[in-house]
């Protein structure tokens, strides 16, 4: 078999292992259930207020746009297993395995977006069941969320890489957190983006969270509702021209940072960071 | 030649770690690398597995450069790693099946029952990783450096960290695999004991450069190797080093006859030998 082949397939068999692990280990089946769950009690105590003058209630606006916020965070948790598994010499081990550092990455994408799929859908079925006037009956709309994730995780796993090859420590990643943070406060997700200030409104549009929600908006909301968002349209173009902005960088940067990254692993660098760590705890 | 290392020089800004580092290994030997701690032994190791680049020197591992070495190669290589916390969710078995799918378009890697079983770790096989002891994770790279079936197996420092027990079913483990001989071993340690143990030949590095190379047997008599004879004559104890120690006592007996007794002949040890050289190094850095 093809070099490649055989990497793709070893990946894949990874990232499946990878992911059943993480539904079958106690701390990681909180982290799994914590978040979906904390958003759908704050999507119940969102259910009534209605948002100004546009007749929608914020239950219905956040809905979608907290799927969104959520996609977007798989570039965080692709972003904090790498710097982890190079910390413990997981992919020193893959870099020491014929074509390991693509069989890693691949085995990365498979559990990252396995993952998000199932913690989407932890949010999602009771949500439905809560927020009234979403347009869930119709395929066009699953069609729609459907594009708008997959672009997403195109545009935000990249990232997320780039971002975990450049901290080098698990605490170096808790520095990510804030800014990510400040960035979903700003992109429209517990409140219209036409609500901030025009400067943070243009500073939003630059990252893919506030388009993350848009698209998801997009996919679930009846036409109306476009009456709250900038422009007054779902500016499908915009969408997939940011995201398909980022994904092209993403794609072009990742690869080279990846190489560098792996390139300087080594047993001494591994043994380094434990000493590091093993100081810490003790 | 399994490794040929000609000239290997390792510089880190204005820090020369290996001055002139010359050996090979040939095909199906263990060769150790010895050395005192900070002698640039996992520098030297770490260049031969294509994991860090050297500053000059010319240096061949299975025929390949290992600065440009393809994943082909890489698929002829064994590495044994110390293991920290990597992978301890998996289990052994699920880990080694795993990593022998990344072989399969290149040679036939082993059984995934069957290295379970030469390293010993059978009964443990659906364990999680990070629920098996120190001298089970060790045996764990093992299986992991030689799942592949590798012509060459890399071991830096094999045995650190192990409590004595441990540490000899370790060194069954590696004699069982040069028994085998298929896969040449190089391995790096400053236990001296170890070496003379499990290597064929050793190369003993110091300061930067290779300052021997030979069997335990011919570094023992080679250099500084005085064996030391002692005897009394006379109600007085005398002792002498000689190189000749046999010939020596000969001689004793042939003047004094039966006036000798108590006749003791210590020969060198290879322990002797290695601080000798060690230390006459240090002296002439």
């Amino acid at each position: 078999m093809n070099p490649t082949t055989t990497a793709l397939r070893a990946g894949w068999s990874r990232g499946r292992i990878e992911l059943r692990q993480s539904f079958t280990n106690g701390a990681d089946l909180w982290a799994h259930f914590f978040w979906p769950t904390l958003m759908v009690v704050v999507t119940y105590f969102l259910r009534d207020v209605s948002f100004g003058g546009s007749g929608f209630l914020l239950g219905t606006l956040v809905l979608p746009s907290i799927l969104g916020m959520n996609a977007a965070m798989a570039m965080v948790s692709m972003s904090q297993q790498l710097t982890a598994d190079r910390e413990d010499g997981t992919l020193l081990r893959a870099k020491a395995t014929p074509n390991g550092v693509l069989t890693y990455l691949v085995g990365k994408i498979v559990s990252v977006s396995g993952g998000l799929v199932v913690d989407l859908a932890i949010f999602l079925v009771p949500s439905l069941l809560i927020v009234p006037g979403l347009a869930t009956g119709d395929v066009g709309s699953w069609l729609t969320l459907l594009w708008v994730l997959a672009l997403g995780m195109v545009a935000a796993l990249p990232i997320g890489a780039v971002l975990g090859s450049v901290f080098t420590s698990t605490r170096g990643q808790g520095l990510i957190t804030l800014p990510i943070l400040g960035m979903i406060a700003i992109s429209g997700i517990f409140y219209p983006v036409a609500a901030l200030p025009e400067w943070l409104q243009w500073l939003a549009q630059v990252f893919p969270i506030y388009w993350l929600g848009l698209g998801m908006r997009s996919a679930l909301l009846p036409d109306s509702a476009i009456a709250v968002e900038l422009g007054e349209s779902w500016r499908h173009l915009e969408t997939v021209g940011v995201l398909g902005a980022w994904a092209v960088v993403g794609l072009l940067v990742a690869p080279v940072v990846l190489r560098r990254m792996a390139r300087r692993e080594s047993g001494s660098s591994v043994a380094e960071r434990r000493e590091k760590a093993l100081q810490r705890v003790g | 030649m399994s490794v040929e290392v000609d000239g290997l020089r390792m510089r880190y800004g204005t820090n020369d770690v290996l001055l002139d580092v010359t050996f090979e290994a040939r095909h199906g030997e263990v060769l150790a690398v010895l050395g005192p701690n900070g002698a640039g032994k996992t520098t030297t190791i770490e260049i031969l597995e294509g994991f860090r680049r050297r500053s000059a020197g010319r240096v061949e591992v299975l025929g390949t450069d290992p600065a440009h070495a393809s994943e082909e190669w890489r698929a002829r290589v064994g590495v044994v790693l110390q293991s920290w916390r990597d992978h301890g969710r998996w289990r052994v078995r699920e880990l080694l099946t795993q990593l022998a799918a990344s072989y399969t378009c290149y040679r036939t890697p082993w059984d995934t029952d069957e290295v379970v079983a030469a390293v010993g770790l059978t009964e443990h096989a659906d364990k999680k990783i990070r629920m098996l002891s120190g001298g089970q994770r060790r045996r764990l790279d093992v299986a992991i450096g030689i799942i592949g079936r590798p012509e060459l197996l890399f071991l830096d420092e094999p045995t650190a960290g192990l409590d004595p027990e441990a540490r000899r079913e370790f060194h069954r483990l590696v004699r069982d695999l040069a028994q085998r001989q298929e896969t040449t071993i190089l391995l790096t340690t400053h236990d001296l004991q170890e070496a003379e143990k499990l290597a064929d030949r050793i190369v003993i590095l110091d300061g930067g450069r290779i300052i021997a190379d030979g069997t335990a047997a011919e570094l023992a008599t080679r250099i500084a190797g005085e064996d030391e004879v002692s005897w009394t004559h006379d109600g007085r104890r005398h002792t002498r080093s000689t190189t000749e120690s046999t010939a020596f006592a000969f001689d004793l007996f042939r003047r004094y006859g039966n006036e000798i007794t108590e006749l003791a002949v210590r020969r060198a040890s290879l322990e002797d030998t290695y601080l000798a050289l060690v230390n006459h190094a240090e002296a002439t850095r």
